[in-house]
Formats: C-alpha cells, structure tokens, sequence
C-alpha cells in the first residue's frame, strides 16, 4: 500500500495541520438590518436576532458572538471586573507578517489578546470567568492567552473561588511556535492546583472548539457544558477528511455528539446558560445557598 | 545545519526509533506492558518497566516503527487517545512505586481519525498534560526525532525536557506552516526556520535544558553516554522532596510567557 517513497505525502496527517482551518469564517458582525440563518436559510431582523441572544428564532441556531456580548448576557449587571485587560502579545520569534496580524486583530476585535478574564456574579454567586473571542486570531492561544488564564486559575486558588470558561479556538498559535505549545501545559498546571484545592471549574464549550485548547483546559473541567450544535474536536474536520479520504459521518464532532460520546456532560441552550451555571455554582457554595 | 535539513534528519526512515533505545539503554531488563484497561493497546505507544543499572524505571516511548511493515502496526507514530491512557496509566503505576519515568517522544503527532476523535483524543492529552503536572515521582522526557505538537507534549510535561541534537519539537508541521502563511506547502524550508524548532533554538528559550551531541552514527557511545546521565539525572531528582520536584515542575512550564507578555504604555 504505501512505500518508503512516497511515505512523506502519505504519512498520516496530525494536528500540527489543523491550523487556520477557521480563518476564513468570520464571526458574524451585525451590520445589515437582515441576516441569513446558515442553519435554515430563512432571513431574520437583525434587532430580532440581538433581542434573541443571537439564536435563530426559527431553527434555533446559535450565533457565534464576540466575548463581551458573552460576558452580558451571562453575568449581573456591572458585576464584571476584568483582570489584565491591557496584556498584549508580542512578535517574540519576529514571525513574518504577526504584528501586522497582531495589529488588524486588535482593530477589528475591539480587543488586546484571544480571551478577556475577570471576575463576575452570576445571580449572587462569585466566580472567576473567562471568555474567549473568536474575533482575535481566531481563538487561538498565543503566550498572553495562556498567560491570562493561568493567572485567572492562580487568582481563583488564592481567593477560594470557582472557574467559569467560555471556549472557542482555533487551536495553538503556529505564530508564537513552542511557546504556543507551552500554554497548553502551563494552564493545565494552573487547572490542576486550582482542583487539587477542591474548587469548582465549569467549561462551556462553543463554536467552535479545537487543537490545542481541546487538548488542554477545555477537556479538564469537572462540569463540562457545550452550546447545540457546537463543533468541538481535537482535528479540525477537514484535517480528518484529508488523512482518512472519506466524509465524515453526519454530526460527527458536533456538542450532541460528543454528548452521546461520553465527553460533555450536558447541552444546555444559551437561553438557559445562566440558570444552569448559577444553580451549578450554588450547589458547589461552601456556603449552600 | 539549517532548520529544514534537521526536520529531514529527525524523520529519516533509519533513525534509531524509541525501541531502539529501550533495547540499548534497558537491554533484555525491559519488561513491555500493554493496553490502557479501558479500551485497547495501541502500538503507537510502547511502555513497561525496566533497571536502570539497579534502580526500577517505568518506560514509555513513542514508536514510529522501523520498517514498513512496523510502521503500519504502529501508524507511523501517531497514538490514538488510548495511547496516551496507557502511558498515564504505566505513569500512575510508576507513582505508586516511586519510580522515575523515562519518556522517549518520536511522533509527527497525536492521529485525527473517526475513532480517535470519538475516543476523545483531546481529552486524553489534556489528562496526561494535568496529572503530569502533580505527579509525585521524576519524570524526564527525551526527543528523540519528531517532536510533534500536543501528540508529543502529552509525554512531555516533565522535569527535565532533553533533546537529541537534530531532534525537532514544533506546534505545527513546517508543511502547515508553510500552506496557511504562504498557501504554498512547498516552502517547508522557510516555515522551519521561523518556527524555530531546533534544539539550539530551543535550548536557547528554555524549552529544553540539554542537548544530545549526535555521533556521525547514532551508535553505541551514544546509548552508554545516555544511559549514564540519564540515571545520574534521575537519581538526583529522586532526592528532592517531592513538593519541591512538583513546585520546580510547575514553574518550569510556568515561565514560558511570563516575561514575551507586556502591559500597554500608556502612550500607546
Ligand atoms: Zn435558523
């Protein structure tokens, strides 16, 4: 089947392929008074859809949305105090073309790094949060991404408070070479102290999660939630498609079918998002509220 | 030798490959132990226990295989997710025992398949990269050939992190690299260089703390010059009081990004 020759085409595809497979979907941005469901096809009022947490009211198809959006719809009012909101990355290996990228991200995201991170109130219950924007990069984890959640997880530790993550991801930051790579242990080790202290960590999984933050914080919380319909893997589809030549089975990789996999715990509508979290976080309140 | 004749040198079909080493360093004291009791054995993954000159060492290597037929057994290297069960299974066992373990990482990366997808591959590795982190025994990972991504990493969340001399260790193939920054995967040479995933490049921002000279032929003076700082190494770590092993661990992962990640002047 194979020989030596032509071994280094056919050799099988890995995640180290799975970058930039998102790039060129972007995050939807309302500026137009209509906007297409992709799900249905049918066409919706923009100020409808915003009304709808960005959920299609005829399908119920789920909207990506930036990080602060996120933050609103799930936290009470002006209860969210970011941390290390003006951490910014920087061209470390002089990457072609990065701080150019780096630049037009910040611009169009409205944002300084991948992930905002604070702390918050969810109906009363106190509670470290980070929430990932699509927008930036793609999600991807640079350095200052890893950097901000590890120490989001270290500030949580200290202060006795639980852990809510929002994630989307492209996957590492091939920009930032190993020290992308790095991240993944770094915030791992930060997950793990926080949990050896007996604390709660939730992670909630959304469009769309994969490579190097599916291999890391995202698959390590002990309540894991997904949004309906959520891509969530390790490889990217297309990726798999290419090593396996053949299509993928339907649904394959969506947040339902990792739920009958065995690898999320529920999916919960976005609707419902905030009640969940908050009766999660009141029955892990030392106090028992 | 530039970055891109290294890549071709750490994936040279004649490379010494993980059982190689095991059989050179551990010789017939190796004992290979299978499967991750939860769903299978995968052959990508090869571990056991072994003596180190007279001291017990869990063993665990990646294994591309050594010649075709090899290399179809083992998928070229790429572990499924119960590969890296059974290595953290094998790492668990060697906690209990307090004996160090010794990874040897060769792999283009963790495999994207159907099965390893629903298997959780992400999950797996996310479990290794966690309880490596608190496990309470020396761990001491060696790169032997490609060191590829979270595949690689999931073997690597070590004490000490070595590197052969034209070993490579990359969060993305150059050919990635390569096909999304110029749409060209032909610009492997580029890509590599910019990575910087050589193991002078490496040595140099602390992601290794040494590098193994490569002989002309990776011969037996290599094997027994690794073997003796491999078990001086081990030992030394095995003195240390356990939380001072954990905290040296935690920090050593922890600085990576602690000093590239600048606040915004005010005049920006
Ligand atoms: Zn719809």
């Amino acid at each position: 089947m194979f020989n030596s020759d032509i071994f280094n085409f056919m050799k099988p595809k890995n995640e180290l392929e799975n970058q930039g497979e998102w790039a060129e979907s972007r995050p939807f941005i309302p500026d137009e008074l209509w906007v297409k469901c992709p799900a249905c096809k049918n066409m919706i009022l923009t100020s409808d859809l915003e009304d709808n947490l960005k959920v299609c009211s005829k399908c119920g198809h789920h909207f990506r949305t930036n990080a602060r959006y996120r933050i609103n719809i799930t936290v009470d009012e002006d209860s969210f105090k970011e941390m290390d909101a003006d951490l910014v990355s920087e061209n470390i290996l002089d990457f072609p073309e990065y701080t150019r990228k780096l630049k037009t991200s910040k611009m169009s995201s409205g944002e300084n790094e991948s992930v905002i991170c604070g702390t918050a109130e969810i109906e009363g219950s106190k509670t470290v949060l980070c929430v990932m924007d699509s927008s930036f990069m793609m999600g991807s984890m640079g350095t200052v991404t890893g950097e901000k959640i590890t120490r989001a997880f270290e500030y949580a530790t200290e202060n006795n408070l639980p852990v809510i993550v929002f994630t989307v991801s492209g996957g590492a930051r091939m920009q930032e070479g190993i020290l992308s790579l790095m991240q993944m242990a770094k915030t791992s080790g930060a997950v793990k102290r926080h949990s050896d202290k007996g604390l709660l960590y939730i992670t909630v999984l959304t469009d769309p999660t994969t490579g190097g933050v599916t291999a890391s914080f995202a698959m390590e919380g002990d309540i894991i939630l997904a949004e309906p319909k959520a891509l969530i893997g390790f490889a990217g589809p297309r990726v798999i498609e290419q090593t396996i030549r053949q299509k993928l089975p339907k649904d394959f990789q969506t947040a339902e079918f990792l739920l009958e996999k065995g690898f999320v715990d529920a999916v919960v509508n976005r609707k419902d998002m905030k009640k969940t979290l908050s009766k999660l976080l009141k029955l892990h309140s030392k106090e028992g509220i | 030798m530039s970055a891109i004749d290294k890549v071709n040198a750490a994936r040279a079909n004649n490379r010494p490959t993980s059982i190689d080493y095991i059989n050179k360093i551990f010789g017939d004291s190796f004992i290979e132990l299978h499967g991750d009791r939860k769903f299978g054995d995968d052959k990508a993954i090869v571990g056991g226990i072994a003596k180190l000159n007279d001291m017990p060492v869990t063993v665990i290597g990646i294994e591309k295989g050594r010649n075709l037929k090899e290399r179809m057994e083992r998928n070229f290297g790429s572990a499924h997710p119960e590969g890296y069960r059974k290595a953290l299974r094998l790492m668990k066992q060697a906690e209990k025992f307090r004996r160090p373990v010794i990874c040897f990482v060769d792999t283009s990366g963790a495999y994207c398949g159907i099965g390893a997808e629903e298997r959780g591959q992400g999950q797996a590795i996310a479990e290794n990269l966690m309880e490596m982190m608190t496990l309470k025994t020396p761990i001491l990972t060696i790169l032997i050939g490609e060191g590829g991504s979270g595949g690689a990493l999931a073997l690597a969340v070590a004490d000490e992190v070595w590197m052969l001399e034209n070993a490579i260790y990359s969060v993305i193939s150059p050919e990635g690299c390569a096909s999304i920054l110029w749409k060209d995967s032909s610009k492997t040479a580029e890509a590599s260089e910019c990575l910087k995933i050589t193991s002078q490049d490496l040595f140099s921002m602390g992601v290794i703390e040494r590098i193994i000279r490569e002989p002309k032929d990776l011969d037996s003076k290599l094997f027994d010059g690794l073997k003796h700082i491999i078990a001086q190494t081990v030992s030394k770590k095995l003195e240390q009081p356990i939380d001072v092993l954990l905290d040296n661990r935690y920090n050593r992962f922890r600085k990576f990004g602690k000093d590239s990640a600048t606040y915004l002047r005010n005049d920006e």
